[in-house]
């Protein structure tokens, strides 16, 4: 084989196997789906492809109330972590010192615990005759009786809990890299403290914000464990609809067609949020050779 | 540090709100480090939770309320039935993913950041879907392709399911440390007449290996935690997640908790000793002359 040939060949021969398990276990499992979604029939009878497009309607129109109730949960849990998460990483970020790596290590220390177990763990905290219900009870934020356990407070505090890191995480790698004689130059401008911040430091860390929300925001919106654990039916978002249809109710053609139904969702958010940021900063290939 | 001294030297033009000024400032700062400090704390306390409740002698199925500190549940943490086996099958699930992810990954981000090669951009696009995809998606997609072609669920679905989402894990992660390679090393190697293979066993890879292994232990941690994929593809093998989710609508033994607590004390040992390593092999890099930059 001449030289030139075998080295035009060489990257697409190492990208064979990743990207072939990639193609085999991610898109033509997608395709398949597709089909799937535009079926008709029962698991006892057997399911035909019969282009049912009114699947997506009627899905759409059976749990509507499933598919808001997930953005709003997790919209509300993504400001939340942007509440919590922002000035942890500016402090971490600016004010760390010696002790950066050591208060990173405690920001993603949650995830060394299984997912569900963290998740069990505010169910223990939050529980009726726990110490949160009961302190909270005699203040009298909550009603003599009233719980905090399988309502959409607790199922929020929860998503909020379990995707934070992935919030504080690309805020900090933003705003540790940001060049501190910036923020120096602003003062010596006379500009005030706010006026740096709003002008200097907040606009430079926006690639941040923009990452760590969509990393919130996705697994937020589709996440089922928080509301099976911490909620009750009425708290139950559309990832809890997609595993029973699919996995108890064994109705496929339906639940593949949510399925897609939230991943179109998901995609127009990640486009609008990529025309907001710039796509290279989203996919992270700042930097490849060009 | 430097914003700092900026701040205070900053003159300000009436004298008299001057001490105003830095008093607010003052306790500005306070305000904002135990904000700080109320949210790390946020994140600690149901981990602490998980250990101390590890102690308890609970009444009753569910360990939610404390009763008693007992050392029963750490004497015997395998005392639940099948609770053992499930630990097993998580770790083997995740040992064996994290080893095929991380060869395939890293072949792939090498030939991402390496060469130029027609249809690079939608590759990258394509590696990057996975990540947006919710899971529960992922896991009803590829439960879809087992159903159509009459595979039976279980261990190896499983296994090729955790293979599948830490694959762009592992890519992501190795490139981002290979953007920014210092090429001339590998030159320099081959001009000393090493083979393309000596060049990548003995420049290339020893250079992106911290970045490998933070993308291995990434895949390792992504794997044993993962619940809804599994759920989807696991056909009758239970692992550890899917037990403690069987477990949490009938009974939650102290037992979980005490194996959540191994579980989390070693991934922090060896977070610290992966630390520790790689800020020593830092320094062995900064005593060399002319190291270039490859972090």
């Amino acid at each position: 084989m001449p030289a030139g040939l075998k080295k035009a060949g060489l990257p697409y021969l190492l990208l064979l196997p990743g990207l072939g398990w990639l193609l085999l276990f991610f898109a033509v499992p997608l395709v398949i789906m597709l089909i799937e979604s535009l079926k008709t029939g029962s698991i006892d009878f057997g399911f035909t492809l019969t282009w049912e497009f009114s699947n997506y309607t009627d899905a759409l129109d059976t749990y509507s109330e499933q598919f808001l109730r997930s953005f709003e949960y997790a919209g509300l849990a993504t400001l939340f972590a942007l509440v919590i998460g922002y000035p942890l990483a500016y402090v971490i970020a600016f004010r760390g010192g010696k002790w950066r790596n050591a208060l990173l290590l405690a920001v993603i220390v949650p995830f060394f615990v299984t997912y569900l177990i963290r998740t069990l763990s505010w169910e223990t905290i939050l529980s009726d005759s726990g110490l949160v219900v009961d302190t909270l009870r005699t203040v009298g934020i909550v009603s003599e009786g009233g719980r905090v356990l399988d309502t959409t407070a607790s199922v929020v505090a929860g998503i909020t809990y379990n995707f934070l890191p992935f919030m504080i995480l690309p805020l900090y790698a933003s705003l540790e890299r940001i060049d501190t004689r910036l923020l120096e130059a602003g003062y010596d401008l006379y500009g005030r403290r706010r006026d740096v911040f709003l002008r200097v430091t907040l606009p430079l860390s926006m690639p941040g914000v923009v990452a760590g929300t969509l990393l919130t925001f996705i697994p937020a919106a589709g996440d089922f464990i928080n509301a099976e654990l911490l909620g009750t039916p009425r708290q139950f978002m559309i990832g809890n609809v997609i595993q029973s249809r699919y996995l108890e109710v064994a109705d496929y053609p339906t639940a593949a067609a949510l399925s897609f139904l939230l991943m179109a969702f998901m995609l127009i958010i990640v486009i609008i949020w990529a025309r907001i940021a710039g796509t290279e900063a989203l996919l992270g290939t700042e930097g490849e050779r060009r | 540090m430097e914003a700092a001294t900026a701040t205070s030297a900053r003159p300000a033009s009436r004298n008299e709100t001057r001490g105003a000024l830095a008093v607010g400032r003052r306790a500005l700062n306070w305000l904002l480090n135990a904000y700080a400090g109320l949210a790390l704390i946020y994140l600690l306390v149901p981990i602490a939770v998980i250990v101390v409740f590890s102690f308890n002698n609970p009444v009753g199925r569910f360990n939610f309320i404390w009763n008693e500190f007992s050392f029963e549940a750490w004497g015997d943490p395998f005392g639940v039935q099948g609770i053992g086996d499930a630990l097993i099958n998580s770790i083997e699930i995740a040992a064996l993913s994290t080893v095929g992810a991380t060869i395939l990954g890293t072949i792939t981000a090498l030939a991402l950041v390496r060469y130029e090669f027609r249809g690079r951009a939608p590759v990258n696009f394509f590696i990057f879907i996975p990540l947006a995809t919710p899971e529960v998606v992922l896991g009803a997609a590829l439960l879809s392709l087992f159903l159509n072609a009459g595979v039976a669920t279980g261990f190896n679905t499983i296994l090729i399911a955790h293979i599948m989402f830490n694959l762009s894990f592992v890519i992501v992660t190795v490139r981002s440390r290979l953007i920014g390679f210092d090429r001339s090393l590998e030159e320099a190697a081959q001009d000393l007449g090493a083979t393309p293979w000596e060049t990548f066993r003995l420049v290339t890879l020893p250079l992106i290996m911290p970045g490998v292994i933070s993308a291995a232990l990434l895949a390792f941690a992504l794997s044993i935690d993962d619940f809804v994929i599994t759920n989807f593809n696991a056909g009758s093998t239970i692992t550890f997640p899917l037990f403690i989710w069987g477990a949490a609508r009938v009974a939650i033994p102290p037992q979980i908790y005490v194996l959540a607590s191994m579980i989390f004390l070693f991934t922090l040992a060896m977070m610290l000793i992966t630390v520790w390593q790689q800020r020593r092999a830092e320094k062995m890099a900064a005593i060399r002359p002319d190291e270039p930059e490859t972090a």
